[in-house]
């Protein structure tokens, strides 16, 4: 016999077991009238979690100096620890027998809902860090109203990504300050990533029908109302950094949450779901 | 593992070495740990900055044929533990380059030597990563053979060396179970994946027996590290031992091990098994493997790209530390 055993899987699956049934009741999940703008909400959430943590994850090994390849695997991580409780929520809601991994594994890019901000491609440092810290801004609001749910289990998983997410805001507000206000070519890299990403902010803020009706449910707040804490803080953080607001419309490119995306959608798809779609119904 | 045909300075008799030389040797032979402000002879220090530096590069190269199946891994609780894992192959690199601060080489200075090539990497790091299956065997082959040489070596007479080695192998040990585990729903999968199971088993296990470095029974290096407890086991005990372990493991599999000739030797009670191909791997040492160029050309783009990050990052440091000093003065 091996030294060896089979460690994690059925163990996994007990422990899946458990907390399945230890969960809280939540009303919205049986609610029909909901269900399709509950569904596509918690993809957002889910999709912009899962793509912004396939970029960051594309670092890996290829970080500037080590404690920095530490810390870009461990956002991704998160964020695909995020993931995997958003995408499992929404199939739960969604209730037709699909995983979170088919979610993530077996849509197609019209079906993705992430902001188009997230599927930008990393650039250099100075695009990687800004495009996060801009997001962790958004991320960071969005997730503290969400520990104030009317649905329970949304505001259970907002509370547990909202630990990580405040040190990721953290870091990306510290490194941010640190190389805008470092030498004279990081200066010029930030400014110049803040201005080439800027249009895709508004995106967060700019509400549906589909951010009304989870408005309207209570599930999750209105996104006006996190529009001036967003800009608050990345008003001082910038001002910090001596870099500025740049003048152009932060809401020029939208569609990511209706599911039109940049053309790097569909090739980041093609890499991530390559296994799945090759080998259609095996087990991993 | 990760340390290969570590070079360390001539061996002495007791008799030949100096009184302190002795002194040192008789607190290494008590099982006593030596600790960086303490005196230790200088081919000792310097033998053990080769050592964890290579092996602290080898954490750091070792990133990259996992990294390779991140953004490709099939399911996302996958993604999750290979993120996880590489990872702590960074974090070892971390502990491993801070342990060998302590023998007064930067961190900086050790780059250097990699990126010029005056410093090795271990050999299986130049090896393609082709399938998913090469995850699981990566796990299981390459962290099962660096835990052989990784858990003796907790008990090194280096107390940095060691105490970081205790925290890597409790790192690998999950590392090398969770390879095992892809690679038994690999076997235990659909015909396409147990055939790419079956392939990541025969490209990799050679390179893995290659890990523990070519025979060293009369190598005068090697006698003189095993005395100072730098080194612990011969390469052949260590692959001799891999070898036994791993076998069952690819039996239960239901996979075959790439070698004819292997068989279980009663009256030794260990497996004889084929030798890997020597001259193939002094060609990877040399620079001629699969992926030297891209793995060493990846690491220099990451540090060269990285020049104006890290800059910056001095840069506001300086700024600060002066802003800090003025206000001080301003405050008396």
């Amino acid at each position: 016999m091996p030294s060896l055993p089979d460690a994690a899987t059925p163990d996994v699956a007990r422990l899946a077991e458990r907390a399945a049934a230890a969960q809280s009741h939540d009303p919205h999940i049986a609610d029909v009238a909901l269900k399709p703008a509950f569904f596509d909400w918690l993809c957002r959430m889910g999709d912009n979690s899962l793509i912004l943590g396939h970029r960051i994850s594309e670092w890996c090994g290829h970080g500037p100096v080590l404690e920095e390849d530490i810390a870009l695997a461990n956002t991704a991580l998160d964020l695909i620890g995020h993931t995997q409780m958003w995408l499992g929520l929404a199939a739960e809601v969604e209730g037709s027998g699909r995983s979170a991994d088919d979610l993530a594994f077996l849509r197609d890019a019209m079906k993705f809902r992430n902001l188009k901000l997230v599927e930008l491609p990393n650039g250099d440092m100075a695009v990687t860090l800004m495009r996060e810290f801009l997001f962790d801004a958004f991320h960071y609001e969005l997730l503290t109203a969400l520990t104030k749910s009317s649905s329970p289990r949304v505001a259970e998983i907002a509370a547990k990504a909202l630990k990580e997410v405040s040190y990721h805001l953290e870091r990306s507000s510290d490194l941010v300050v640190r190389l805008g206000d470092g030498t004279e070519e990081s200066h010029a890299r930030m400014q110049a990533a803040l201005n080439k990403v800027w249009g895709y902010t508004g995106e967060m803020f700019a509400a549906d029908a589909v951010d009304d009706a989870v408005a309207e449910a209570g599930i999750a707040p209105a996104l006006a109302d996190l529009l001036p804490l967003w800009q608050r803080t990345v008003a001082e953080v910038l001002d910090e950094a001596t870099l500025s607001q740049p003048e152009q419309r932060f809401d020029a490119q939208t569609g990511g949450k209706q599911g039109r995306h940049t053309e790097h959608l569909g090739y980041i798809l093609a890499e991530m779901q390559f296994l799945q779609r090759a080998y259609p119904g095996a087990s991993w | 593992m990760y340390a290969q045909m570590v070079k360390s300075e001539g061996m002495k008799s007791l008799e030949e070495m100096s009184p302190e030389e002795r002194a040192f040797q008789e607190r290494v032979d008590r099982g006593e740990k030596i600790e960086p402000k303490e005196w230790m002879p200088e081919g000792y220090r310097k033998t053990l900055i080769r050592q964890i530096g290579q092996h602290a590069h080898s954490e750091i190269v070792g990133q990259l044929p996992e990294g390779n199946w991140i953004t490709r891994a099939p399911t996302l609780e996958r993604k999750a533990i290979l993120l996880a894992k590489v990872q702590d192959e960074a974090g070892h690199g971390l502990y491993l380059y801070s342990a060998a601060e302590t023998l007064g080489v930067s961190r900086d200075e050790l780059f250097e030597k990699l990126h010029s090539g005056a410093m090795k990497y271990s050999s299986i790091f130049n090896y393609p990563t082709l399938t998913w299956a090469d995850m699981g065997a990566v796990g299981w082959l390459v962290d099962g053979a660096a835990i052989m040489n990784q858990v003796p070596l907790q008990r090194t007479s280096y107390g940095p060396y060691s105490r970081a080695m205790i925290r890597i192998c409790k790192e690998e040990s999950f590392h090398q179970r969770q390879g095992y585990a892809i690679m038994m729903k690999m076997a235990q999968g659909t015909p396409e994946q147990k055939e790419m199971a079956q392939d990541a088993l025969n490209r990799f296990w050679y390179p893995s027996l290659m890990m523990f470095g070519p025979s060293d029974k009369d190598s005068v290096h090697s006698a003189q590290s095993m005395a100072w407890k730098i080194k612990m086991n011969t390469n052949d005990e260590l692959r001799q031992k891999f070898v036994d372990e791993t076998v069952p493991q690819a039996e239960y599999l239901g996979l075959t091990v790439p070698d004819e000739t292997l068989k279980w030797n009663e009256e030794r009670g260990h497996y004889d098994f084929a030798e890997p191909d020597w001259a193939e791997f002094f060609e990877v040492i040399k620079g001629n493997g699969p992926c030297n160029e891209e793995r060493l050309g990846a690491r220099r783009e990451a540090w060269d790209k990285g020049a104006w990050f890290r800059d910056g990052l001095t840069a506001y440091a300086e700024k600060a530390a002066a802003r800090r000093a003025a206000s001080n003065v301003a405050a008396e």
